[in-house]
């Protein structure tokens, strides 16, 4: 394999990776910053254990976000230093903000929530988990920028002299249009992940307590912490829909080619259906697709927002981008690919809909379930949505190939750069090979650690807490309350 | 001054942030066996700097974006060039990132021994090439017409960068000891203080030597001989008052070493970035690597304005966790244990 392709795979698998990790710290964080919330104000021993339980997971996966975001941070010049000199003008720009405005924020703040328990008052030590959720989630905003950017360019221009894009603009970038949708339909998806984390876990303890024992003295805590999962799924996934087709309609102004492909559709329609499967080797040879199972005009509807209008097929576009660009390259990204990994993206949220439904149904009115399938269900379907993101960004980034930099459509038409030419010339293939080995070694091995502990955290349930001694004068010689 | 020579100055400042920063969190890593020895001075020394870590890594983070941002070339050509280098610092960095946190999670003494040999070799590894690759950057390296790294791998070994890998492995071993001094109380610090004393001596030795080849073979400018005075003044100061058991000034006088070192290979470099061996002509400078102006502007705009907030509330959280420990202070494990299945 030559250094591209490789350079390629890790950059997918170390990106996929680190996005397992980062939707959970992203969504559950705010969580547990709402729980504390609840604590502090109701004063219920149920909230304060609720939030250490979710807490200590957060910062298990915590770990292992921070640890595989490095990678992604040195990787752009390590194995993209090409690409990293034609768009490091406007693309660093954002990058380094995320890690001034929020890695920082992020960063120490955790490390003062996880040791200022019992060490700060109550409400700063509230206003330092909530001062790194905010910092996760503007960090999601701006490394999202930058990835909206090599979706569609804006804000710069190409400068002949020195041969690279530059930045006009910066607000332009960080208000791209396609920024300030794929912001809103990631964070709805992190909610959906962590809510469903929430609720798995929450369901699963819910279960077992009951048939244990129907007047346990924990079933309200775990029912609470159901319902919460659960309101925050419906909710969360509510907002990936709508995000998610304001997104579609953008993607066929934007990146017209990235939806044909989702659709298999070979050819201009007028009404263009959605189907469910499509047949056929889907090997980039449009004319062995066939559609199974056709939702008429629905492909219509979601481009355009009307059943009837003509959407462009992959034919009439792949000429389209010829003319313009290199007239030998192949414009159609992987079909396979993106039609499927489109349709896994959507079909997976359906678990998590009907896991909260049964949810909010089963604990209505006060009650507690015992009912084994439930359980079943409620833990079976938290993987779901981590599955769907992963399926979203294999989308998003497959789709736009083989652009790196996709062209904008209606913004400088000089400002894109193929994928082949964006790879280092000074890393040798087998150097690729063995960074790529090794990382997905690594990752390998952490990842069992990391389930396992997470498995095992869940495993035990809520801690109980005990009353802290009431305050003694020599406070400062007590052991610390948490210790690494 | 224009806007690009900011930059480089602000560069040089995000990685003294990082260099005085996680340079004794790596130090604490190195002393785990030393000055830890026991199982609960071991675990001593973790939570020295556990509210710390990995706000002192984001410098790192920064000083990466910021080249990224203002000196793409820069940034394009080191990360490709240093490949091997930086994957095994990288590799080092996830590991410690994990460790840290996850040692404590079983409580286990098999478990917590691994995960502690582990954060002993990742604090040992980036010590050590930090120093090398830095070295290589004030030494020059092959460079062709396109920006291209052509050295190869070892070519990057070379004694220059070999004694530079031993100096900043000199110096954060004893910056460790110094802040362990600073923070921990009972038998601890009395392990950490002896070491502190020796440590802080081999640190001006190495140190010393290695500048003054850097001065001599390969500073750019005269002025720099201030900043190797500087260096070498803090080193020795740091060296004096651990002797003298004033360990709250040695700590400053190890931080002041840290920026002199800095200050040294930046000044030496300028208006360099990387200079080319292959030919002067490809050498990458402060001119020829750098953002457009609209991009700087912006980004010092952001600078001006984060830097300071951020440095307000990182030193707030070390006001905040300023108590000295000792093992007494360590709290009965009450985490999980293994659990067969
Ligand atoms: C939508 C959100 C998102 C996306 C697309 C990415 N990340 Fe990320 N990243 C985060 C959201 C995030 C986070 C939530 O802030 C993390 C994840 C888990 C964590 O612990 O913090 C994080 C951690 C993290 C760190 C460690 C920060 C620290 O030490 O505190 C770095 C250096 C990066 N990321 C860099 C990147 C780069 C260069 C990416 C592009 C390829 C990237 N991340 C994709
Ligand atoms: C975290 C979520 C992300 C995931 C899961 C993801 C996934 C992927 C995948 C699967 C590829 C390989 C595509 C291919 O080779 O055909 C890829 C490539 C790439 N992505 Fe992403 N991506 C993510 C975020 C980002 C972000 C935020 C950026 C930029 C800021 C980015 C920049 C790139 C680059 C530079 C490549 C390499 C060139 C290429 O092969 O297209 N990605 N990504
Ligand atoms: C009806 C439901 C959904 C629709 C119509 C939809 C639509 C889309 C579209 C069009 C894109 C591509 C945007 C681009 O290329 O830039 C996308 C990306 C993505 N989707 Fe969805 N989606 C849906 C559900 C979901 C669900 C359930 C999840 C996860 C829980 C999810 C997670 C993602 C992620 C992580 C990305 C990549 C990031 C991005 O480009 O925004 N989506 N979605």
């Amino acid at each position: 394999m030559e250094a591209l392709e490789l350079a390629r795979w890790q950059f997918g698998i170390t990106t996929v990776y680190h996005f397992i990790l980062v939707p959970l710290t992203i969504g559950l964080s705010i969580l547990v910053a709402i729980m504390q919330t609840a604590w502090v104000r109701t004063g219920k021993q149920k909230w304060l254990r609720l939030t250490k339980f979710f807490g200590k997971l957060l910062l298990i996966n915590f770990a292992l976000g921070v640890a595989t975001g490095i990678v992604q941070e040195f990787q752009f010049g390590m194995n993209w230093s090409e690409y990293s000199r034609y768009v490091g003008d406007v693309f660093g720009a954002p990058l380094a903000m995320e890690a001034l405005v929020a890695f920082f924020l992020e960063s120490t703040f955790l490390g003062v929530w996880i040791f200022g328990w019992d060490r700060l008052s109550k409400k700063v030590h509230l206003a330092s988990v909530w001062l790194f959720a905010v910092g996760t989630n503007i960090s999601a905003y701006f490394i999202l920028a930058a990835n909206s950017w090599m979706q569609h360019p804006v804000g710069a221009e190409f400068n002949p002299e020195t041969g690279r894009a530059e930045m006009t603009d910066i607000w332009a970038v960080l208000t791209n249009s396609t920024a300030l949708v794929a912001f809103p339909h990631v964070i709805a998806a992190a909610f959906l992940v962590a809510g469903s984390f929430v609720a798995g876990v929450a369901g699963f303890w819910l279960v077992k307590k009951t048939r244990a024992n129907h007047g346990d003295t924990d079933l309200p805590m775990y029912r609470t912490a159901l319902r919460f999962g659960a309101v925050t799924m419906i909710v969360a996934g509510l907002a990936v829909v709508y995000t998610g087709d304001l997104q579609a309609k953008l993607m066929f102004e934007q990146q017209p080619i990235k939806m044909a492909a989702a659709e298999g559709l070979v050819d201009t329609e007028t009404g263009a259906p959605f189907s469910l499967f499509a047949v056929g080797d889907l090997n980039n040879d449009p004319a062995s697709v066939r559609h199974l199972l056709a939702v008429p005009g629905l492909t219509s509807y979601l481009a355009r927002g009307d059943f009837g209008a003509e959407v462009k097929g992959l034919n009439q576009l792949q000429e389209e981008y010829a003319a313009k660009y290199d007239p030998d390259a192949q414009y159609r990204p992987n079909l396979a690919v993106t039609y499927w990994s489109f349709r896994l993206m959507i079909g997976l949220a359906v678990f998590s809909a009907a896991t909260a439904l049964a949810a909010l149904w089963l604990t209505r009115r006060g009650a507690y379930t015992d009912k084994k399938w439930f359980s079943r269900l409620a833990v079976w379907s938290i993987p779901a949505p981590f599955l769907a993101s992963s399926f979203g960004w294999i989308f998003t980034e497959m789709g736009r190939q083989p652009f790196v930099v996709a062209p904008n459509p209606t913004g400088s038409d000089m400002v894109y750069m193929l994928t082949q030419y964006g790879v280092s010339k000074a890393a040798s293939p087998w150097e690729v090979g063995i960074s790529m080995a090794v990382f997905t070694l690594i990752y390998a091995i952490l990842g069992v650690f990391w389930y396992r502990l997470i498995v095992r955290y869940a495993q035990e349930g809520a801690p109980v807490i005990e009353q802290p001694a009431l305050d003694d004068d020599d406070a400062a010689d007590r052991p610390l309350s948490f210790a690494y | 001054m224009n806007l690009a020579d900011v930059w480089f100055v602000l560069i040089a400042v995000l990685w003294t942030g990082y260099l005085v920063l996680e340079g004794f969190d790596f130090g604490v890593g190195m002393l785990m066996p030393i000055v830890g020895k026991t199982s609960k001075g071991k675990r001593v020394l973790i939570n020295t700097i556990g509210p710390v870590w990995d706000g002192n890594e984001v410098w790192l983070i920064t000083a990466g974006g910021a080249t990224f941002a203002a000196f793409p070339e820069w940034y394009a050509t080191l990360f490709s060039g240093f490949y091997l280098p930086l994957l095994v610092i990288l590799l080092a960095l996830i590991v410690r990132a994990v460790a840290i946190e996850y040692r404590s999670k079983i409580n286990d003494e098999n478990w917590r021994d691994r995960w502690n040999l582990a954060i002993v070799i990742s604090s040992w590894v980036p010590s050590i090439l930090w120093g090398v690759a830095f070295a290589n950057i004030v030494r020059g390296v092959p460079i062709d017409e396109t920006a291209t790294y052509t050295g190869g791998f070892f070519n990057l070994f070379n004694p220059f960068a070999l004694l530079g890998g031993l100096a900043t492995l000199a110096i954060f071993f004893s910056h460790g000891a110094i802040f362990l001094s600073l923070k921990t109380s009972g038998t601890v610090l009395d392990r950490a203080k002896p070491v502190a004393r020796n440590a802080s001596i081999a640190a001006v030795v190495i140190g010393a030597l290695w500048a003054l080849w850097l001065q001599l073979a390969y500073s750019e400018n005269a002025w720099t001989w201030g900043a190797l005075l500087i260096a070498a003044g803090g080193l020795l100061g740091a060296a004096w008052f651990s002797r003298v058991d004033r360990f709250g000034l040695a700590f400053t006088f190890n931080a002041a070493a840290i920026v002199g070192v800095v200050v040294l290979i930046f000044g030496s470099l300028y208006p360099d970035v990387m200079p080319s061996t292959t030919d002067a002509a490809f050498s990458l400078t402060v001119d020829n690597a750098r953002s457009s102006q609209t991009t700087l502007v912006v980004m010092t705009w952001v600078a001006a304005i984060m830097t300071p907030v951020v440095l307000a509330y990182q030193a707030w959280t070390y006001w905040v966790f300023r108590r000295r420990l000792s093992e007494d202070h360590m709290p009965e494990h009450n985490e999980l244990t293994f659990r067969k299945n």
